[in-house]
């Protein structure tokens, strides 16, 4: 019922021209765009505003100083806050470092829901299978796990960084992405099972994966005359 | 307050005053008629509803309807209104009703249909192609794909970095961009797992199911040729990662010549901004590419000299072959068409003139030619192409006929201006085998049956 009230005040308030009361009231907390403005005399609505260049408020770059004198210079502090990529030569691989058994009880804690304990995915989750696979992928029933077809570990770190666990994405710190890529490449028998093997940004950028020699540049058009 | 205070005459006309006045007459009524289940309606619309009255304004008491008239009943983006029995005989709703942003009519349904994946959280939304008219998509049904929800963002404290291989790292706010020269294209994003249920089998019954994953929109954004420029991209720069704001943080690698060449930083789709599912409020728009590399809610631009490899092009969107190897970076849509009407799962009521029409698109340019054929590929016969004919947009194409009520099979097949002529599947099959997933852009067949009924097949 509240709404229905709210609405007929707001109706006559919307008929006579007034706005709304106060609690509608329009201020800086606001997460929805502002309701436009009318204009003095003619009543029309308020086009919409200029945008306004970020140089002119922080004043870093005066307009004749780049094309256009729009955007700023961002810093390596900026930069360094969401620059989060990895690359296959270890380029962006963070400082730290994890074991396989400190992988294995993450893993348990924020893998295994999804992925299954034995990291066999479950698929009415949608969660893929992280190991097996291998001499699969000429076969009828190709399997393509991080075992089977991933040809970098980089590329693991990456998203499990950047991306897992789904629930709660971008919360694992370097060092349990370390740990969890030293279990998960273990387990799929790239990387070592002893407890204490460990991974770090140096040694990570050496693993060979399985199907690192699996990719061919696009050869395309291949069929169409 | 009396009624006429509030209309005064000085402001409103005698007949505006009357009307105004019936219509709060009429909203009292009808919210006494209401007052029961009026708390579940009220959730419906709320949005709406609120907007309406409170930027009414001069709608002079129309918008007050809208809380009454909205139905849960209406199609999406619809708002029911009660059918005028002669609408020559009273007077029409009043402007501004629906609150000033428009609304479809409510005899219109057609909505996105979502592909059943296990997770709704990574899911995608076909555009229902067999309704469609001319080449532009509504933004409301262009086919949608995200891989981690679609993020609330808002746009004021929204920043695209550029950095990496570049003289002067940069930092843009939306303003920014919008303050750049700006360019609008009008380009069709196919996924390029669209069809990718149809390699072995027909399998889904609509266009909408085979083809839907494609649709065209005008773009209007900063070339990304601009903002390099601006930031001097170093001469060993070869690539740059494009990275999303979203729970994904989904990356693709991107060569720089494309960058270079006609991609865009887009804010805006068909007039307005981007719709937030479409990326809002910027994506990478890179004309012709596989749908996944347009990332949205666009926030880093890392340039480099390597690909980064990512999750999504290692091991989602690379093309696995029959040697067990697997192609990667296939970014280009190669030409591909479809016959929207008549197609799947419609029923022609009885033998005679149908226009047969369907949408055809490259990748790699424009498209130069197609051809229709109603008897499975036996003899083909030219369409005429519906303008304009843009490069990496969808193209219409007509061709009259008219159906004895025999058994039928169309097929549409379209060149390009690279003189690739979309190849039949069995010619993909041959090449590609069955394990591919992506970029199948095989002819397709709608089967006519004597009784009227169209059915995908393999023909």
């Amino acid at each position: 019922m509240f709404t229905r009230n709210l609405t007929i005040i707001c109706a006559m308030g919307a008929l006579t021209g007034a706005l709304a009361g106060p609690a509608l009231a329009q201020d800086d907390a606001r997460t929805v765009a502002a309701l436009p403005e009318t204009l003095e005399e003619t009543g029309e609505r308020a086009p919409a505003q200029v945008p306004q260049s970020s140089a002119e408020t922080v004043g870093d770059i005066a307009p004749t100083d780049n094309a256009y004198g729009v955007g700023q210079p961002a810093s390596e502090a900026e930069i360094a806050a969401i620059d989060i990529d990895v690359m296959p030569d270890g380029r962006g691989l963070p400082e730290g470092s994890g074991t396989y058994a400190e992988g294995e009880g993450l893993y348990e804690e924020v893998c295994a829901a999804c992925h299954g304990s034995d990291l066999m995915g479950v698929s009415e989750l949608g969660a893929p299978q992280l190991i097996g696979g291998r001499d699969t992928l000429a076969s009828d029933k190709p399997v393509k796990t991080v075992e089977s077809y991933w040809p970098y570990a980089s590329t693991l770190f990456d998203y499990t960084h950047r991306a897992m666990p789904m629930t709660e994405p971008g919360s694992l710190t370097a060092d349990q992405v370390y740990a969890i890529s030293a279990y998960i490449l273990g387990q799929a028998g790239i990387t070592g099972t002893e407890p204490d093997t460990v991974l770090d940004a140096a040694s990570m950028a050496k693993v060979e994966m399985p199907n690192a020699d699996g990719f061919v540049a696009d050869p395309r058009p291949d069929v169409g005359e | 307050m009396s009624e006429t205070e509030q209309f005064p005459a000085t402001l409103y006309g005698p007949a505006e005053r009357h009307m105004a006045e019936s219509l709060i007459e009429i909203e009292r009524q009808a919210l006494a008629e209401n007052d029961e289940d009026c708390d579940c309606k009220d959730g419906m619309f709320t949005g709406l509803t609120r907007r309406g009255l409170l930027m009414g304004g001069v709608a002079l008491g129309g918008s007050a309807l809208a809380g009454s008239r909205a139905q849960a009943e209406a199609p999406p983006g619809a708002i029911e209104y009660d059918v005028q029995p002669d609408p020559t005989k009273e007077q029409g709703r009043f402007i501004l009703d629906d609150g000033g942003y428009g609304s479809r009519s409510q005899f219109e349904n057609e909505v996105r249909w979502r592909y059943p994946t296990a997770s709704l959280d990574s899911s995608w939304s076909m555009t229902p192609l067999a309704s469609g008219q001319g080449i532009m998509t509504p933004s409301g049904l262009h086919f949608e794909r995200h891989h981690a929800g679609i993020p609330t963002i808002d746009p004021r404290t929204h920043e695209l970095i550029l950095h990496g291989m570049v003289d002067q790292p940069m930092r843009f706010t939306v303003d920014d961009l919008k303050r750049l020269p700006a360019v609008s294209k009008i380009h069709f994003i196919e996924c390029s797992g669209n069809g990718l249920t149809e390699w072995a089998k027909p399998t889904l019954k609509t266009v909408q199911g085979t083809h839907g994953l494609t649709s065209t929109s005008e773009w209007t954004g900063v070339r990304l040729s601009t903002l390099l420029e601006m930031a001097g991209v170093q001469d060993t720069a070869a690539w740059i990662l494009a990275e999303g704001a979203d729970a994904a943080v989904m990356t693709r690698s991107v060569p720089i010549d494309k960058a270079m060449d006609d991609a865009i930083v887009a804010y805006a789709q068909n007039g307005e901004a981007l719709r937030p599912e479409q990326g809002y409020p910027l994506r990478l728009l890179l004309p012709g590419y596989e749908g996944n590399t347009h990332i949205k809610w666009l926030r880093r631009l890392d340039v480099s000299d390597k690909p980064f490899m990512t999750r999504e092009e290692t091991s989602k969107y690379t093309d696995l072959m029959p040697d067990g190897t697997a192609r990667q970076f296939s970014l280009e849509m190669e030409a591909k068409s479809v016959i929207t009407f008549p197609s799947g799962a419609m029923k022609l009521p009885r033998a005679g003139f149908y226009e047969v029409t369907g949408i055809a698109w490259s990748g790699r340019g424009t498209i130069t030619r197609v051809e229709v054929s109603t008897d499975g590929g036996a003899t083909w016969q030219e369409a005429a192409l519906d303008g304009p004919v843009l490069p990496k947009c969808h193209t219409r194409f007509r061709l009259p006929w008219t159906w004895t009520g025999e058994e039928a099979v169309l097929q549409s097949r379209t060149v390009d201006e690279t003189g690739y002529v979309q190849p039949t599947l069995e010619q993909l099959v041959e090449v590609r085998g069955l394990k591919s997933v992506y970029h199948l852009n095989a002819i397709q067949s709608w089967h006519i049956a004597p009784d009227g009924e169209v059915t995908n097949v393999h023909a």
